[in-house]
């Protein structure tokens, strides 16, 4: 049965095929569900009492998929500050895991931006942002997460190359002694990550290569996940960004990380979703709506490549 | 409550005409100059400057600073600057002597969420740095962890409190002062995120607890730089009049006067709550403000600051 593929399909991936399961579902008879269902035991399970049931997991996961549109219709419509103050406070809740996207919202937003968003937070939840980091999280990565939430980076274009060199050496210190000294855990590295500008830091990005030999990130490993999240969003936000969608959309894919193709592009529709795309296309050799094509489905997908086709 | 008197509408242009006048010549009408600086509130003071500059295609400030000299051209200078600006001065000043922080402690904790914030902004405009970037540079260890972590709050102005977590922060900061090795770390997160009311609210749980004010245990041997920066920082949160006016009363007493101090205290709190802090200082001292600093300061300084204290003209 043709139509039972294409039926399987319209379930599978992020959001669900709504026209789809109108045509295939909608215009099915008796035999055909009868069918479609003893023929999908992911989804159906056989009961001891000779019926087909819904195997209530996946009932709950297709809860989540038709509630994709949804929310990302939600976060579109809100403002950027109450987005990111949401955002902060749910990675807050689900822990560690989500502590990435706290880095994300610290250092790829822009000083007034973050400013906002903490102004939000106080509206939202009656707490500062710096003071719930600060009583959520207890393991080495506290220090460095106040002091990015806290930040107010100054925004030109003014860089001291001597104080980015040296600075880079210190980074790079930090980071082979890694096995004595947590690198997050050094003042020092908090100091230079925390507070220093943007343009300042890409300089000292420059610098490293020429220390060390490597690129930061390549002597970052999946231990230092937090540092290697903060460089790169930091330095290399667009990088970033392409790897932040393309592991939302692959097969295997935590259900909190495929969160992750939603609000990056919501978050950055308005921003620089132009170099996003191409530096998908740099590293993954194919185009970010290709991929978000095969990748969703429906109101979702189609919603997702009006987002971010809207300046062609 | 404010000391500053100051009429409810001027007009700028002839003020800064006066000021003009003032100017012109040999020498410097000081008297003229008072009686207008002296008498302006912070939003009056900006338009004349923009008038001044309007009509005479120069700033004021530069003109004054040329004119005038000595304590008196400092707390002219301090007077002119938008009240975020002159923070941010302040604070560039403090950063660079290094050693005394207490200056940077006042404005992180006096100082409301937003107006905190408009520091900061001053301070990048004038310095391309942020205030947090050269803090950092400046200082090192749990010194430099507390100081940015002060001024880079943007803490929660709301009343509401929560008792079980006063009692529970209140217990943490009673650990860690009486454990020998004293860990910073809770310290440091509990003064520098949690609200101000929040704070009070543990402070005066500390001391129903423990018996002493924690200021008091903050005193015990052997004292160093992080124990002084938090003990200033809990004084400012806790009761800043109460702390402004110890700093007036130490500035007086001092052999010679610290005008940097005096200065400092009048001008940034003229409009805010010199009165306030003017009666503590004739309940603690049996002598009013205006005639201690009558006493121990002379000439146009001393008429600026009688000003400021609300002398009327």
């Amino acid at each position: 049965m043709a139509d039972l593929e294409a039926l399987v399909n319209a379930f599978t991936g992020l959001g669900v095929d709504e026209k789809s399961l109108i045509e295939n579902l909608g215009k099915s008879h008796p035999e055909h569900r009868t069918s479609f269902r003893k023929r999908t035991p992911h989804f159906f399970i056989e009961d001891e009492r000779s019926f087909e049931r819904w195997n209530d997991h996946r009932v709950k996961l297709l809860k989540h998929e038709f509630m994709r549109f949804k929310n990302t219709l939600v976060l579109w419509a809100m403002h950027p500050w109450e987005r990111d103050a949401r955002l902060v406070k749910e990675a807050l809740k689900k822990g560690p895991q989500s502590y990435g996207v706290i880095v994300e919202i610290a250092c790829t937003r822009s000083s007034e931006e973050l400013l906002g968003a903490r102004k939000a937070y106080h509206s939202l939840f009656d707490h500062s942002i710096e003071e719930d980091v600060a009583t959520h999280i207890h393991g080495s990565e506290r220090k460095l997460l106040v002091a990015l939430v806290s930040a107010y980076r100054y925004e030109g274009p003014k860089v001291k190359e001597d104080a980015a060199k040296s600075e880079a050496k210190i980074l790079a210190n930090a980071i082979k002694n890694g096995d004595k000294k947590n690198p997050i855990e050094d003042e020092e590295v908090v100091r230079i990550l925390a507070t220093r500008s943007k343009p300042h830091l890409k300089a000292v990005y420059k610098h490293y290569k020429e220390v060390s030999g490597k690129n930061i990130h390549e002597d970052l490993d999946a231990s230092d996940l937090i540092l290697k999240e903060t460089v790169e969003c930091l330095c290399t936000p667009h990088a970033y960004f392409s790897k932040v969608l393309d592991e939302a959309m692959s097969s295997d894919a935590h259900k909190n990380t495929k969160k992750g193709l939603t609000r990056v592009i919501v978050t950055r529709a308005d921003v620089d979703m132009k170099e996003i795309k191409e530096e998908y296309n740099n590293l993954f050799g194919v185009s970010l709506s290709k991929k978000i094509e095969d990748k969703a489905n429906g109101n979702y997908k189609d919603f997702l490549l009006t987002l971010i086709t809207r300046d062609n | 409550m404010a000391s500053l008197i100051a009429p409810a509408s001027h007009v700028p242009n002839e003020d800064a005409e006066v000021l003009l006048k003032a100017c012109k010549g040999w020498g410097t009408n000081e008297k003229a100059l008072i009686s207008i600086l002296g008498h302006r509130n912070a939003a009056q003071r900006k338009q004349i400057r923009l008038a001044y500059a309007e009509l005479f295609q120069e700033d004021l400030v530069k003109r004054l600073e040329s004119e005038l000299s000595g304590d008196f051209e400092k707390a002219v200078y301090r007077l002119l600057l938008d009240p975020e600006d002159r923070d941010a001065v302040l604070a560039n000043v403090a950063i660079r002597k290094s050693g005394d922080y207490h200056v940077i402690v006042e404005i992180a904790c006096v100082l409301s969420s937003e107006e905190l914030l408009a520091v900061r902004r001053a301070y990048k405009a004038r310095y391309k740095h942020s205030l947090e970037e050269d803090l950092a540079a400046h200082t090192s260890g749990d010194t430099r962890k507390l100081l940015v972590g002060l001024v880079t709050a943007f803490r929660y102005e709301g009343d509401e409190i929560n008792v079980r977590l006063a009692n529970s922060e209140a217990d943490i900061l009673r650990d860690a002062i009486k454990d020998k090795a004293f860990n910073h770390e809770e310290v440091i997160r509990i003064v520098t995120t949690r609200s101000k009311a929040q704070l009070m609210a543990t402070f005066n749980r500390y001391r129903d607890d423990h018996g002493s004010y924690i200021t008091k245990d903050l005193l015990d041997e052997p004292a160093d730089e992080f124990k002084t920066v938090l003990r200033t920082s809990i004084r400012c949160i806790n009761n800043h009049k109460k702390y402004y006016e110890k700093i007036l009363r130490n500035a007086i007493r001092k052999v010679g006067t610290d005008e940097d101090a005096l200065t400092r205290v009048i001008v940034t709190r003229a409009e805010r709550d010199l009165n306030d802090i003017k009666e503590l200082y004739y309940k603690r001292n049996s002598v009013p403000l205006e005639q201690a600093v009558a006493k121990d300061t002379s000439g146009d300084y001393k008429d600026l600051l009688l000003a400021l204290l609300g002398k009327e003209d």
